[in-house]
């Protein structure tokens, strides 16, 4: 089938060769595809002499800039933690109530700490600091572990059950689990729990719950003085020592409602707070106290 | 259509089914945990019912052996409609993925629908399931007419095709249960790694034997692509998954390779996946299928020529433009970015010699939606490598990767380039193979049509501006010198776009659909003898269909 063929459309030759109907045209490279290669070949080329680029044995040509993308980061690095610290000194050096009243630096605090927050805290306690079902808000002026800012940053430092060695720990005991507490005694105290915060229990003045009609609360409240009130306190208010929450506020930590409650006293309750210390400059960690004390300011 | 091959091939087919049966109980009797077992199981499955098939047939006479004269296209026909079954269940878990990106509650609570198990399901199922059995389905077709020659036997295309299906269900599967050795692109582990080997030099085999029989002189260069595809997927795969296993009855394995020397492996198979896999074999296609469409020959068969040598030549060095600023030495970076720009050149010919062979046949890309397809992908691929070429800049780099920007060239060049040249290629192929007087529905093809254009459209367009978006975001200062914004803003600002790209991912999976009722519709349809369509008919007078 060698024949040549002139394409009428193109006016080129065909080279001869035919494939199920398919032919191909003899046509030349066009001149724009040479320029083509030609400006990309000596991109690459001039690129190689400038910068670090062919293996020689067991180094490298270096190019004429003498281009080190290691060096170039740690210089950067180095350069914007020099820029960051000078930003951020008079953060580093004032005590927290000096910064509190000073409003330039606070609007620093609020600018440096809603990054901080979000991209190290917010995945527990919510992008405003609301918290979750089982972490607690921080916006709520109401704290676990004392409203100071030097308790605070505590808090954050070593955190709570962490791996840090002066971590703070607390342990809400799994007093039906581990049958401390029979389950009659739990569910007295669930009620007597729901009426500290203002609840009225669900059964109480339903007629055909006598035994628990008016008998809940008070064997409620003296299971509580036994079990609870050496964390919790007498009055149930709670206990920065301890760590353990104000049950009398209508503020939970697990959220409200009695099954909830239940589980909670059945099964024990150990929140986990990391340890920032060495993930976070002390720098880092003072403007995120300052910051999470913000969060409050807002809330009145 | 088994009682077509001849008794020899039956029983050597009898013999292979007992045989992987026979992998598949000893999968199962070796398996320490679980896993290994189900896919013991699955491959003892597979065996089983070949043998059923096979084993049924055996004594059935020895077929016609008219057949001879005639090209053997029974296992086309099965690839394309397993390829079609693949895009439409790997699109719609791209769908999924997509929405779970949007709305990450998707998942429903279970370990199996977590992102992390979906996303290789969605890649491997378009990529492997979609792309793989289209390439093979096609490079069947391709090989035996233009080298007028009939496949070299029977049984090897479909152990071939069977094979490599049973590769992909193993994968898709393993996924679902957490079984990969987190290398992307190349999940399966060692078992279902070893099976694709052998798979695979059945096919190249299979391809050499039938050129060898070719009554051509000339190879066409669509051969090229596919032998290129063939023989270098061959080497990446075996490569890139060195890898010892904890023990014989444990999926587990671990990687022959560690460190930066790992990730260099991985990315060197990575990208030329990319170049030979999602590249070299469609071009193939597009090499065959747009000029037999447009009945125009090919432009120019010097371009072809640099396009293809300098595709295969600059690839292969290509691969470190993934890791730029890394752990991986600066000049390796250096020489990945330097001829990944020296290859937009031959990728860009290879472009522009399929457009410019359209020239004198416009009018029918304007009337005729499936050339059309092949117009736009023709199109894609050169927007693609364009993007390629430009992302693997240093310095553009910076900026785009580990952002959606890499998304967005991806499904330019996996949506408007590798589906849309199957699709057109099947549109053209499916009548001429079931020799039918054309598609069941012209006007679905042209919804098709529509529905992949828009589609990809609104889907690449989301993925630039939530790509540059991104990359903004997390490189922005504020005064203090700290970065500006939290991670979590920048997923905030990206839920609207991760909407869009959902939505345009809905609109190509249901233009899939329409296309699969369509070419469901036509195998259905009468068969027409009168007019033997061209790229069909007799081995022996082949040649006088041309045009
Ligand atoms: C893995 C989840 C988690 C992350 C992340 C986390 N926290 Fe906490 N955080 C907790 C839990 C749980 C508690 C409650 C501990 C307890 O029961 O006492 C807590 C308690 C606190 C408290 C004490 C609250 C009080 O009422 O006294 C502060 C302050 C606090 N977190 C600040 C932070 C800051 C600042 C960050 C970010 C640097 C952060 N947390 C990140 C889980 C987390
Ligand atoms: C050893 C100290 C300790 C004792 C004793 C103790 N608690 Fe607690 N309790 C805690 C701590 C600490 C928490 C907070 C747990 C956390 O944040 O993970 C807590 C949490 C709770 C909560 C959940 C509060 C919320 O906001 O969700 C309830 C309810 C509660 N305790 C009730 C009781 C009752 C009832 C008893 C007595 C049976 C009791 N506790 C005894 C330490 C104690
Ligand atoms: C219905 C259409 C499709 C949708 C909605 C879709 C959606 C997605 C999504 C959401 C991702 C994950 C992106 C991420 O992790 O950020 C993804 C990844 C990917 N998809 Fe698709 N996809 C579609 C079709 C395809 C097709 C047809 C192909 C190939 C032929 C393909 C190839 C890929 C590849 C290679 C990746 C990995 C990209 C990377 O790692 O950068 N997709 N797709
Ligand atoms: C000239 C040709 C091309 C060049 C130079 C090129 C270059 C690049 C670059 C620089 C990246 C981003 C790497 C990163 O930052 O992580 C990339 C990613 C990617 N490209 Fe290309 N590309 C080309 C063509 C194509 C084509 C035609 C396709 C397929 C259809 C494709 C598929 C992909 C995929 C799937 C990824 C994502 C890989 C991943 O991270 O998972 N590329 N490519």
């Amino acid at each position: 089938m060698h024949k040549d063929e002139r394409d009428p459309h193109t006016g080129y030759k065909t080279t001869g060769h035919e494939w199920n109907g398919i032919k191909e045209l003899n046509t030349p490279i066009p001149r724009a595809i040479l320029l083509f290669i030609i400006v990309t070949h000596l991109f690459a080329l001039g690129y190689w002499i400038f910068m670090p680029a062919w293996p020689l044995g067991d180094t490298y040509t270096k190019g004429l800039l003498g281009a080190d993308q290691k060096k170039r980061v740690e210089k950067e690095v180095a350069e914007a933690a020099m820029s960051r610290q000078a930003a951020l000194e008079a953060i580093e050096r004032q005590d927290y109530n000096t910064i509190v009243n000073d409003l330039h630096l606070m609007a620093l605090v609020r600018e440096n700490g809603k990054t901080l927050f979000r991209d190290n805290c917010s995945a527990c306690h919510g992008a405003q600091g609301q918290g979750q079902s089982g972490f607690p808000s921080l916006a709520d002026n109401d704290w676990l572990w004392g409203n100071s800012p030097e308790q605070i940053a505590k808090t954050i430092r070593v955190g709570v059950n962490a791996d840090h060695p002066e971590s703070r720990s607390s342990e809400m005991l799994a007093f039906g689990r581990d049958q401390l507490l029979q389950r009659g005694d739990v569910l007295d105290l669930v009620s007597y729990i729901e009426s500290l915060s203002g609840k009225v229990p669900k059964n109480a003045d339903s007629a055909d719950s006598a035994d628990s009609d008016g008998i809940a609360l008070p064997k409620g409240q003296s299971i509580f003085a036994e079990n609870c009130a050496t964390c919790h306190g007498a009055d149930a208010k709670g206990s920065t020592e301890t760590g353990a929450p104000d049950l009398t506020d209508d503020i939970w930590i697990y959220g409200a409602g009695s099954d909830t409650i239940f589980h909670t006293i059945w099964d024990g309750r150990k929140g986990v707070m990391p340890s920032w210390d060495g993930r976070l400059t002390p720098l880092q960690q003072k403007i995120l106290t300052l910051y999470v004390l913000g969060l409050n300011e807002e809330e009145q | 259509m088994i009682q077509q091959l001849t008794k020899f091939e039956r029983r050597f087919g009898l013999v292979i089914s007992v045989l992987v049966a026979g992998a598949g109980l000893t999968l199962i009797g070796m398996s320490e945990d679980g896993l290994l077992a189900i896919h013991g199981t699955i491959i003892l499955a597979a065996g089983f019912i070949a043998a059923l098939l096979t084993g049924g047939t055996i004594h059935e006479p020895e077929p016609d052996a008219k057949r001879l004269e005639s090209y053997y296209d029974d296992p086309i026909k099965f690839g394309i409609i397993v390829s079609m079954i693949w895009a439409v269940f790997g699109m719609f878990m791209g769908v999924w993925v997509a929405t779970l990106l949007a709305y990450p509650e998707w998942t429903f609570d279970a370990a199996w629908s977590s992102f992390g198990r979906l996303r290789p399901v969605h890649t491997t199922g378009v990529i492997f399931g979609f792309g793989g059995n289209a390439l093979i389905a096609t490079s069947f077709h391709v090989m035996q007419r233009t080298s007028r020659a009939r496949m070299a036997d029977q049984l090897s295309p479909w152990f071939v095709l069977l094979g490599y299906n049973l590769f992909c269900i193993l994968a898709v599967s393993g996924y679902f249960m957490g079984i990969t050795q987190s290398k992307e692109y190349a999940e399966p582990e060692w078992y279902a790694d070893i099976w694709l080997v052998i798979v695979w030099v059945a096919y190249f085999a299979l391809y050499m034997r039938t050129l060898a029989r070719r009554r051509e002189p000339h190879i066409y260069v669509a051969n090229w692509y596919y032998l290129a595809f063939i023989l270098v997927v061959a080497v990446l795969h075996i490569v890139n998954n060195l890898a010892v296993p904890v023990s014989f009855g444990h999926i587990k394995s671990y990687s022959a390779f560690s460190g930066v020397q790992d990730a260099m492996t991985q990315w060197w198979y990575g990208h030329n996946a990319v170049a030979f896999f999602l590249t070299a074999g469609f071009l193939g296609m597009l090499y065959y299928y747009l000029p037999k469409r447009a009945g125009r020959p090919i432009y120019s068969y010097r371009m072809s020529i640099i396009g293809f040598w300098g595709i295969t030549f600059f690839y292969m060095w290509a691969g470190s433009h993934h890791l730029h600023f890394t752990a991986l030495p600066q000049w390796v970076q250096t020489l990945g970015m330097t001829f990944s720009v020296m290859l937009l050149v031959p990728s860009w010919i290879a472009a522009a010699n399929a457009l410019l062979t359209l020239n004198g046949a416009w009018g029918k890309v304007r009337d005729d939606a499936t050339l059309r397809f092949m117009f736009l992908a023709a199109v894609f691929y050169g927007l693609s490598t364009f993007e390629g070429s430009f992302m693997a800049i240093r310095s553009v780099n910076a900026l785009s990767h580990y952002t959606d920007w890499t998304v967005g060239p991806v499904h330019a060049g996996a949506l408007g380039w590798v589906a849309l040249i199957t699709f057109g290629s099947f549109y053209a192929l499916v009548p001429w193979l079931w020799k039918r007087e054309g598609m069941y529905s012209s006007k679905l093809v042209e919804v098709h049509f529509w529905l992949a254009l828009s589609g990809t459209l609104v889907y690449v367009f989301a993925m630039w501006n939530s790509g540059v978006i991104q990359g903004l975001m997390w490189r922005t200062y504020n005064e203090s010198g700290a970065l500006a914004y939290s991670f979590n803003e920048s997923m905030v600002a990206m839920h609207p776009y991760y909407i869009a790209r959902a939505i345009g991912g809905l609109l190509f999976l249901a233009g899939a659909v329409v296309g699969f009722y369509n070419i469901w519709k036509t195998t259905k349809m009468d068969t027409v003898q009168s007019s033997v369509p061209s790229g069909d008919g007799l081995i022996a007078d082949d040649a006088s269909h041309s045009r």
